[in-house]
């Protein structure tokens, strides 16, 4: 309670008067941020809609490169866009309608690093393994579609 | 001396010592909202898991969560729960006022605000239940196979149709069995409004009619029996009258909206998901909501402003705008992606 509120947000190129001010700016950011991706969910541009990259192939090399830009090869660039805005949106309200700015950085990393840690190890595990199952369907001799 | 060290001990063990500068209350707040985040994650990964597994299968969202109050029949896809977004947030956004206002001691704001968060969570909640039930009451109506498979039906220009267009009335010889018939007063599931024959026949009588099937359609692939004109890239395969018909003959279910064993809308999984995710964030809204009425009470009561401390509506406030960003990332799972 005693301690101050950080009011700049966008690394300090954005200062507010009060908390209040600094409240209602970021709910207006949040608010463009919502429209753009409704927007962008609606009209699904074609531009949008395929890998910017084919994957690489043959060698090790190859492997390397398709792990260091998958998200550019194995993602359409509009889920892209969807999951980076996603991620602002959850910066914001964490850093400033849960007051994480103004937090000392042993807890904001406590908390933040923990669960970035284990949520990326999790989605990696099932989101593979899920990937695994797809290509076994598709390739096998299973039939389930009939 | 002894004084002395009674002072630090009390000061080390009531609360006195504050790891990472913040209050006991509001540490164990992160911890559970740690632990709950954590929880949300397991269950969007193996939301994940599934869709990865049926990339090639799972339902559009756009078509599924397409509807929007007072606009009937209308394909409005994404505005319903872009609005339900904005609602949340807002309500956040209270929340962070009445939290500002607490730290400057106004009680009646603080009081004004919380109401206002309260209203905004109820809205939600309601909002979410409008969807459910547009969800379980279904829109146009599907076959399951014999394989387990949803096949939906479109006219000539790709557009889905419903059931009740085209199916036929045949002689009814099947009769809902309920609880006072049954020499063991259970009842069974409520009939679909068509039976199977009455679906076929119908299609079998209207010739500008063809399936749709569950599977995405890839413009390299030229698979046998998909209708020549009508198909999108990515978008549901739709397949010629002939092999329409051959679909048909494994007709085995009338499929109307969504329950937890089958749904209208495609794989099996998409149902459970939708009603396990949004139903346990509901549930988080919902509790919320309670929690917040009671503070609100004791916000009016005056309880904080004999303590001297807001830093109650602080921590329920921290639940609160947690719920908000596990809504953001169900927001991007469920609708967007």
């Amino acid at each position: 309670m005693a301690h101050e509120h950080n009011l700049a947000i966008f690394r300090g190129r954005l200062k507010f008067k009060s908390n209040e001010q600094k409240i209602w700016g970021v709910l207006i950011f949040l608010s463009i941020v919502t429209a753009i991706e409704v927007v962008l969910g609606i009209y699904k541009p074609t531009a949008l809609m395929h890998p910017l990259i084919s994957p690489f192939e043959g060698g090790l090399g190859a492997t390397l490169m398709n792990i260091i830009l998958s998200p550019f090869i194995f993602l359409i660039p509009l889920n892209f866009i969807f999951l980076f805005l996603t991620i602002v949106k959850a910066y914001y309200i964490t850093w400033d309608f849960m007051h994480m700015r103004d937090e000392k950085a042993s807890l904001r990393k406590a908390v933040v690093w923990t669960f970035v840690f284990l949520a990326l190890y999790i989605a990696l595990i099932f989101l593979l393994e899920g990937d695994y199952i797809y290509e076994v369907y598709k390739t096998s001799l299973i039939k389930w579609n009939f | 001396m002894g004084a002395t060290v009674t002072t630090t001990e009390e000061k080390i063990w009531n609360g006195g010592n504050e790891p990472m500068g913040a209050s006991y209350g509001k540490m164990m707040m992160w911890f559970f909202i740690l632990s709950d985040a954590l929880t949300f994650t397991g269950f969007l990964a193996a939301y994940g898991f599934s869709r990865f597994k049926f990339a090639d299968s799972w339902p559009i969202a756009d078509e599924v969560f397409n509807h929007f109050p007072f606009l009937h029949g209308q394909d409005l896809p994404m505005l319903y729960v872009a609005l339900m977004t904005f609602i949340l947030i807002f309500s956040s956004v209270t929340m962070v006022l009445a939290v500002d206002a607490g730290h400057h001691m106004k009680k009646s704001r603080v009081a004004f605000y919380m109401f206002l968060t309260v209203l905004g969570g109820l809205v939600f909640v309601g909002s979410q239940a409008w969807e459910w039930k547009n969800f379980i009451k279904g829109e146009y109506g599907a076959i399951e196979t014999k394989g387990g498979s949803i096949i939906q039906f479109v006219d000539q220009d790709g557009k889905r149709i419903k059931l009740e267009e085209f199916a036929k009335t045949l002689p009814k010889d099947r009769v809902q069995h309920e609880r006072k018939n049954g020499i063991w007063f259970t009842k069974e599931a409520s009939l679909p409004d068509y039976s199977v024959a009455e679906v076929v026949e119908g299609f079998k009588a209207n010739p500008n009619i063809y399936v749709r099937t569950q599977e995405a359609y890839f413009d390299k692939n030229d698979k046998k029996g998909v209708h020549p004109t009508l198909n999108k890239e990515k978008h549901k395969t739709i397949l010629t009258r002939e092999e329409s018909l051959a679909r048909l003959n494994d007709a085995v279910h009338v499929v109307q909206g969504a329950n937890l064993v089958r749904n209208e809308y495609g794989s099996k999984q998409f149902a459970n998901f939708f009603f396990f995710i949004t139903g346990f964030h509901g549930f988080h809204v919902f509790s919320g909501v309670v929690i917040n009425f009671i503070i609100f009470l004791n916000v009016i009561l005056g309880t904080y402003e004999k303590r001297r401390s807001y830093e109650m509506v602080e921590k329920v406030g921290l639940y609160w705008h947690f719920v908000d960003l596990v809504w953001v990332f169900v927001f991007t799972f469920f609708y967007l992606v």
